[in-house]
């Protein structure tokens, strides 16, 4: 545990110097995500440790290679969270994965992805140089926000060493209402109390019942659950951790898993036999042996996008192609990371 | 009659632009050109080349492509309200006017968005809404005025960023011209796109990267209720000590402001709020939610305030005294704008904890410097406004104000804050970017610029200073302060 700083940008530039692909890890627990690479593994595992945690400032700062379990737990302690909720595939998993990864948990619509809170990062480009933008402060419009960039590159446009994150207080109270409908009448529910100013945090449908989070102060989701009905789940906490890290047995398939990001209101899909519509419908899990071709074009029109999660047979391209225009400029903006594309080439766009 | 060169390439310019424009969206003359020579800095001033005023998309693509092909900058401008010169046009430039792209083209409340043109003013969207019980969250001071563009070009915030965000956390999707004239669509409509994440990049690029010609934003529920405390304290220290009590407390607060003596003074003079003008300072704190929550979050606020110090809170019995409550706050600068002929508004975020010592220092440079400070301060994010109080016909006293906002800035940075929390670096604050960034970090937000706009074309000079133009204000900086005030103290 510590500070690899320098012995991790020796190896970069080495590696920038012979041309010679990297692939970052946390935990590898991600590794499944994107395009498979065809690089030596950077390991960021020992790069660890919280470096400021000030909880009356909201912000904590923690080296990449910390794991997400020890984050949760420091945060914990103080009553406070992360935000975004990242989900957790594998034993191991860091915050540096958690941030590049740029996934949230099912409370996203409300409270956010990780690009939503990342403060600040501290990284090493493609040539090993050290850089640094943002800070530890909410408020910050001094230069271009490079680090907000950062989430969701899947590391390709540099190795993050530390992160600063906005972090929030948790919940005074938090319930799950679960009521027995059918995906439409669920749909429509869900539609009509995202447009009302109630206290959810998590709305999915799952074999016909809709389940919904509350989380606020404890007389809010008291008024609100006497307001909306049904059945209050115990354990509620446990249901939502096994849908944001995929352990429902809505998971458990050898069958490719799609993930649909689509307007919350999109009425069923036909490419939606098998789904599991989360976000208050915004993100689909859908199971799926419809052609990605096919599955693509008809999310496309439904003004959203569609990737593969997890491949099962098949050849698909995990994300959707960009548009020219854009895949051009996505190949030069990497190119000023990472002049000699040794960073997890491909992962995200072909290269 | 001879003409300059400039005049040549002028009506050549303008001869090009009524080609794809009609004539009278292409002013030429200098009564016409004349209104759009600042923004909300006038202390800089620039006659712009020519003034373009598209009606939508594709006139701004058409005219993008001629001055890709004429080599002629381009500074794009919504209201111009913007306080760090960002739309100052360029002597030589095209300044280009979104004022006539101001349709709001759907509110979708079923799927919790507007999509909107970039002219559309901040307020407007939030009145289109509410027929539908939503609104639209960022609410910078100058929201009647400011448009949704201007917004996303300087990611603007307002007085609830700390539960609600800034601009770049309620946008779901932008449209973009190119320099070269090109049209992207920049993520979907679903809460993330395919590929990197440009939005995030292109909120606060201040006009560098291209032309915002479309934005979906995201739209909230209008809370049920909000209710807002008042509390006086005797000291501004135990002010900020209450503001990190608040949120130990757990409570996220959608409003919290400080504002201290010169400020709350000026303001209960302008606007008689009802403030406690003998207090050193005083916080607003406002909480939002339905009705259960409000109250009960109230309580909580209210007895915290009282365990750290403040020797009076006042809950807002109604609506009219709520607004009467806000009303000094959001008047706070004309209400000191009041008190002296001229005033500067400066705009550094700091990690809170060194709120007392910065505002000590401050008041020291105050002294030094002998121009008088209000503060202003958008408490529970951090974000600084102190404004500095000079005589602009008095001579050598702008300068002052300008050296001492700078030190200001520099003392932001000195305690690991920023030069801007939501105002931008625009001109006014690009040497102060040499404080901030080293050589490396301005290099590659260099070739960040160029990955967009190979040939610089978009509002070049601003944002991002040249690495010449740091050396030399490294330079300069030392100099000028031995040479200005040779009998002050340096500390």
């Amino acid at each position: 545990m510590g500070d690899r700083t320098a012995e991790l940008q020796e190896r970069l530039r080495e590696a920038c110097a012979e041309g010679r692909p990297l692939r970052p890890v946390g935990g590898d627990s991600k590794a499944f995500h994107g395009n498979p690479v065809q690089a030596e593994p950077l390991p960021l595992a020992g790069h660890a440790g919280i470096v400021n945690y000030a909880p009356t400032e909201l912000v904590l700062s923690a080296r990449a290679g910390t794991p997400l379990e020890e984050v949760q737990a420091v945060l914990a302690g103080q009553g406070q969270q992360l935000p975004f909720d990242p989900p957790v595939f594998g034993p191991g998993a860091t915050l540096g994965g958690a941030v590049a990864s740029g996934l949230a948990g099912p409370g996203r619509p409300w409270s956010g992805a990780p690009r939503d809170v990342l403060l600040g990062v501290r990284m090493l480009d493609g040539r090993g140089q050290l850089l640094r933008f943002g800070g530890e402060v909410m408020k910050n419009v001094a230069g271009y926000d490079v680090s907000r960039l950062q989430a969701g590159a899947l590391g390709t446009l540099g190795v993050l060493l530390e992160v600063s994150l906005k972090v929030l207080p948790r919940p005074a109270c938090e319930q799950t209402l679960v009521l027995e409908l059918e995906r439409e009448q669920a749909q429509a529910r869900m539609r009509e109390l995202c447009r009302q100013p109630a206290p959810l945090r998590g709305a999915c449908h799952h074999h016909g019942r809709l389940y919904l989070r509350l989380a606020g102060a404890g007389a809010s989701v008291r008024a609100w659950r006497a307001r909306i009905g049904g059945e209050t789940l115990a354990e509620h906490n446990s249901f939502w951790q096994r849908l944001r890290d995929h352990r429902l047995d809505f998971f458990q398939t050898e069958r490719t898993l799609w993930r649909l990001s689509l307007p919350p209101n999109t009425p069923r899909l036909a490419c939606e036999q098998h789904s599991l519509p989360d976000w208050a419908g915004a993100q689909r899990w859908v199971i799926s042996d419809t052609p990605a071709e096919r599955l693509r074009a008809e999310v496309t029109r439904a003004g959203g996008h569609a990737e593969v999660f997890r491949r099962g047979s098949g050849e698909q391209a995990p994300f959707q192609a960009l548009d020219p225009g854009l895949l051009a400029l996505h190949r030069r903006l990497k190119e000023r990371f990472d002049p000699r594309g040794i960073l997890n080439p491909g992962r995200l766009f072909p290269v | 009659m001879s003409d300059s060169p400039r005049d040549t390439r002028r009506r050549h310019l303008a001869r090009r632009f009524r080609q794809v424009l009609e004539a009278e969206y292409v002013l030429t003359r200098e009564s016409e050109l004349r209104p759009y020579e600042c923004d909300g800095l006038p202390a800089y001033r620039h006659l712009p080349l020519i003034v373009v005023l598209p009606a939508d998309a594709a006139q701004v693509q058409a005219v993008m492509r001629i001055c890709h092909e004429e080599q002629v900058p381009v500074v794009a401008r919504g209201a111009g309200t913007g306080l760090s010169g960002g739309a100052l046009p360029l002597e030589d430039g095209v300044l280009l006017s979104l004022a006539r792209l101001n349709r709001i083209l759907e509110v979708d409340p079923d799927n919790l968005c507007a999509r909107v043109q970039p002219g559309v003013r901040n307020l407007a969207i939030s009145e289109a809404a509410r027929p539908h019980g939503l609104y639209y969250a960022p609410d910078p001071s100058s929201q009647i005025a400011c448009t949704i563009g201007g917004n996303v070009a300087e990611n603007a915030g307002g007085v609830h960023c700390l539960k609600y965000g800034l601009t770049v956390n309620n946008l779901l999707a932008l449209e973009l011209v190119t320099a070269e004239g090109e049209r992207l669509r920049i993520g979907s409509g679903g809460l993330d796109g395919p590929g990197y994440d440009l939005s995030a990049l292109l909120t606060g690029s201040e006009g560098m990267l291209g032309i915002v010609v479309e934005v979906t934003v995201r739209l909230l529920p209008i809370p049920a209720r909000a209710q807002v405390a008042l509390a006086a304290f005797d000291d501004i220290e135990k002010a900020g000590q209450a503001v990190a009590d608040i949120i130990a407390e757990g409570i996220l607060p959608a409003g919290l402001e400080m504002m201290d003596q010169p400020s709350l003074q000026a303001a209960e003079d302008f606007v008689h709020a009802g403030y406690p003008t003998d207090a050193a300072a005083i916080l607003l704190c406002e909480v939002d939610g339905d009705n259960e929550e409000v109250s009960e979050e109230i309580a909580r606020v209210r007895q915290r305030l009282l365990d750290s110090g403040a020797t009076e809170v006042r809950t807002a019995q109604d609506e009219a005294e709520r607004a009467r409550f806000w009303a000094g706050r959001k008047a706070a600068f004309p209400a000191v704008g009041r008190i002296s002929p001229d005033y500067y508004c400066m705009d550094g975020t700091i990690p809170r904890k060194h709120l007392p010592r910065v505002l000590r220092k401050i008041a020291a440079m105050s002294q030094e410097f002998g121009l008088r400070a209000a503060n202003v301060f958008h408490a529970g994010d951090g974000n600084l406004h102190p404004l500095i109080l000079y005589d602009g016909n008095a001579p050598g006293e702008l300068e002052r104000a300008e050296a001492f906002g700078g030190r200001i800035l520099e003392l932001c940075v000195e305690v690991g804050g920023t030069i801007t929390g939501e105002h931008g670096v625009g001109l006014e604050k690009i040497d102060q970017m040499c404080a901030q960034f080293p050589p490396e970090e301005l290099q590659l937000f260099h070739a960040i610029k160029a990955a967009f706009d190979p040939r610089g074309l978009l509002n070049p000079g601003k944002a991002i200073p040249t690495l010449n133009r740091c050396a030399e204000f490294g330079a300069m900086h030392v100099k000028a302060g031995d040479l200005r005030f040779p009998h002050l103290e340096r500390f």
